[in-house]
């Protein structure tokens, strides 16, 4: 960015967000037809007439979708529908096959809900406007030159995806979070994913694009009345990339305005190498969708009873959650808050739950793990080991089969595939030596190559061992047993 | 409020549907024929009667959520003009969304 900082953006500006996410569900089936609702399967074997558009078939709604709507819209503590609609959004582009997407228009199932975000210590109240129900669009591989979608001199269709269940979360304009607004944004998505996670309605991998989100940003003069004109960033997918998105467009933005322009109403598109936006379409007339009720499918009508009974079938909400586990756990406000930022609260829950305690749970998770991941820019819950694995290693450490340093091999081992954790300590011969008899001789050329160190333990001061424990670890490639190393050498060396 | 011959040319563009000046003249007043008749059937309706927008007055009919057979590859690409990788062949895709 050249010469506007975000800071003093702020000065003068107010930001305004609103987020749109799509979350594609979990269901066995596709959101109107019985066809398989799978991740990476060959090109078009999940798919029928229905989802491919073909004329005569007709779509038949997934219960099982409609179910997992209305405990999605319960615990953004929306209202439901008494009655809705599906309705046909019209357009013509090659991914969807019908030339309209099955979606809801002014019916949407749940509508004014709320969520209360934990930013920084601070609380803030996002406004949720609705999540209605739709359906996913197919995928496109763009063949050309450059692999560029405006170098294409074809396209690929795979409709797998077409008919995927969706439910699209909207807010209402969040404002009055100033600097914290990209933190704000992040940490919405991050609770939405947790919240469908917990739900057990959606895998929500936003590498994989089953959350995916939509960032408006617009600024205002401080103190002004309404809301300055919007972009939309599309396709932003994860979480790191929502707040550099918002924090780009927020500068962008300042910037067109100080030079005078007006800033244009477009959809943008996100670049994660560089962290930036570029312009997309403008807004205009194509944009008239010419929505209408489905009438192949029949009302929705959600009875109360039904209703309620989901609603007893909600997970325990997030603040209330946190509350329990930091008690159960008996850790500090700011240790605990470390594993929250860190996104880290599920793992250590299920870390625990696999027999390691909370406070070794945390330590590989939040120091460890985490910085793993920030280094190959994943977030941590996408780290290629599990909370059973965590706590199979740090079972190893607690039997003395390995120590901390080795246990960070393991974690190499397995984190680069190379199995469970105890088959990467026997691949790579990971144990800790504790055998008097290799350990001795080690333990002899350590005290031959340091005659000072060894003179001071042999007058009695026992703590000049370290020096000598860290030399025998160096030469066993710190696969010796500390202690056992400890109690040779102030053997060997006893006055 | 009365059709305009340019309003169903936008209809017509919107809906991708090729229509010459004058058919968009002769079909102005006949499609603001049944508009008008659709609101006279609004009017005739009082409070008392709901919202119809099916014949059949049933709602929450759902299917299980239960896997059925997909049709395969090669059938599911057997009417499509061209195809590759078994994937369909379209025209190429201009603007990113």
């Amino acid at each position: 960015m050249s010469d506007v900082d975000f800071d003093t953006v702020l000065e003068k500006y107010e930001p305004a967000i609103g987020l749109e996410v799509h979350v594609e569900l979990n269901t066995a089936t596709k959101m109107f037809c019985g066809c398989a609702n799978e991740f990476g399967s060959e090109p078009n074997t999940n798919t029928c007439p229905v989802c491919l558009g073909l004329p005569g078939s007709l779509p038949s709604i997934n219960g099982r979708a409609v179910e997992s709507a209305i405990r999605l819209g319960l615990a953004l503590n929306c209202d439901i529908a008494q009655w809705c609609r599906m309705a046909r959004k019209n357009y013509f582009y090659p991914d969807m096959t019908k030339n309209f997407q099955t979606s809801q228009y002014d019916e949407p199932i749940a509508f004014d809900g709320w969520v209360e975000l934990d930013v920084d210590g601070e609380t803030y109240r996002v406004e949720i406007e609705r999540a209605h129900m739709e359906e996913d669009a197919g995928k496109s591989v763009h063949a050309g030159t450059s692999g560029r979608i405006h170098d294409a001199s074809y396209s690929l269709m795979d409709y797998n995806r077409a008919g995927v269940p969706l439910i699209e979360i909207v807010t209402r304009p969040i404002t009055g979070a100033g600097e914290k607004a990209p933190a704000v944004a992040r940490a919405y998505v991050a609770h939405l994913r947790e919240l469908v996670k917990a739900l057990d309605i959606s895998d929500a991998r936003m590498e994989q694009g089953s959350l995916r989100c939509d960032a408006n940003v617009s600024i205002a003069p401080l103190g002004a009345a309404g809301l300055g004109t919007r972009t939309e960033t599309k396709n932003v997918n994860s979480l790191r990339s929502v707040e550099r998105a918002v924090r780009y467009e927020i500068v962008r933005q300042a910037e067109v305005l100080e030079s005078g322009q007006p800033v244009v109403q477009e959809t943008r598109h996100f670049h994660e190498s560089t962290g930036t936006t570029s312009s997309g379409r403008p807004k205009s007339d194509a944009d008239d969708y010419r929505y209408f009720a489905e009438p192949d499918l029949l009302p929705i009508a959600p009875s109360r009873e039904w209703v309620e009974e989901l609603r007893a079938t909600l997970p325990e909400p997030p603040a209330q959650r946190r509350a329990r586990l930091q008690t159960d756990w008996g850790f500090s406000d700011i240790d605990f808050l470390g594993i929250v930022s860190a996104g880290a609260l599920g793992l250590v829950e299920e870390t625990v739950a696999a027999g390691a305690t909370p406070a070794t749970a945390r330590k590989w998770w939040v120091s460890e793990l985490s910085r793993r991941a920030n280094e190959s820019g994943v977030e941590l819950d996408e780290l290629a080991i599990t909370p059973a694995q965590v706590a199979a290693v740090q079972a190893l450490v607690d039997q003395g089969i390995v120590n901390d340093k080795l246990a960070r091999q393991v974690i190499d081992g397995v984190l680069a595939g190379e199995g469970e954790p105890a088959e990467v300590v026997e691949r790579r011969g990971l144990v800790v030596v504790s055998d008097t008899g290799a350990l001795s001789a080690a333990v002899d050329e350590a005290i031959a190559a340091n005659p000072g160190v060894a003179d001071k333990i042999r007058d009695g001061k026992v703590q000049a061992a370290g020096a000598l424990i860290g030399q025998v670890m160096k030469a066993m490639k710190g696969q010796a047993d500390a202690a056992k190393v400890r109690e040779l050498i102030l053997e060997k060396l006893a006055g | 409020m009365a059709v305009t011959p340019e309003d169903i040319a936008r209809l017509a563009g919107l809906a991708r549907i090729q229509l010459s000046e004058q058919e968009c003249r002769d079909l102005a007043p006949e499609i603001d024929v049944i508009l008008e008749s659709m609101a006279k059937v609004g009017e005739v309706a009082g409070d008392d009667v709901a919202l119809t927008t099916h014949a059949v007055p049933r709602t929450n009919v759902f299917r299980a959520d239960e896997v059925r057979p997909s049709l395969t590859p090669e059938q599911a690409l057997s009417g499509a003009p061209a195809a590759e990788d078994n994937r369909f062949r379209v025209p190429a895709i201009l603007s990113e969304d």
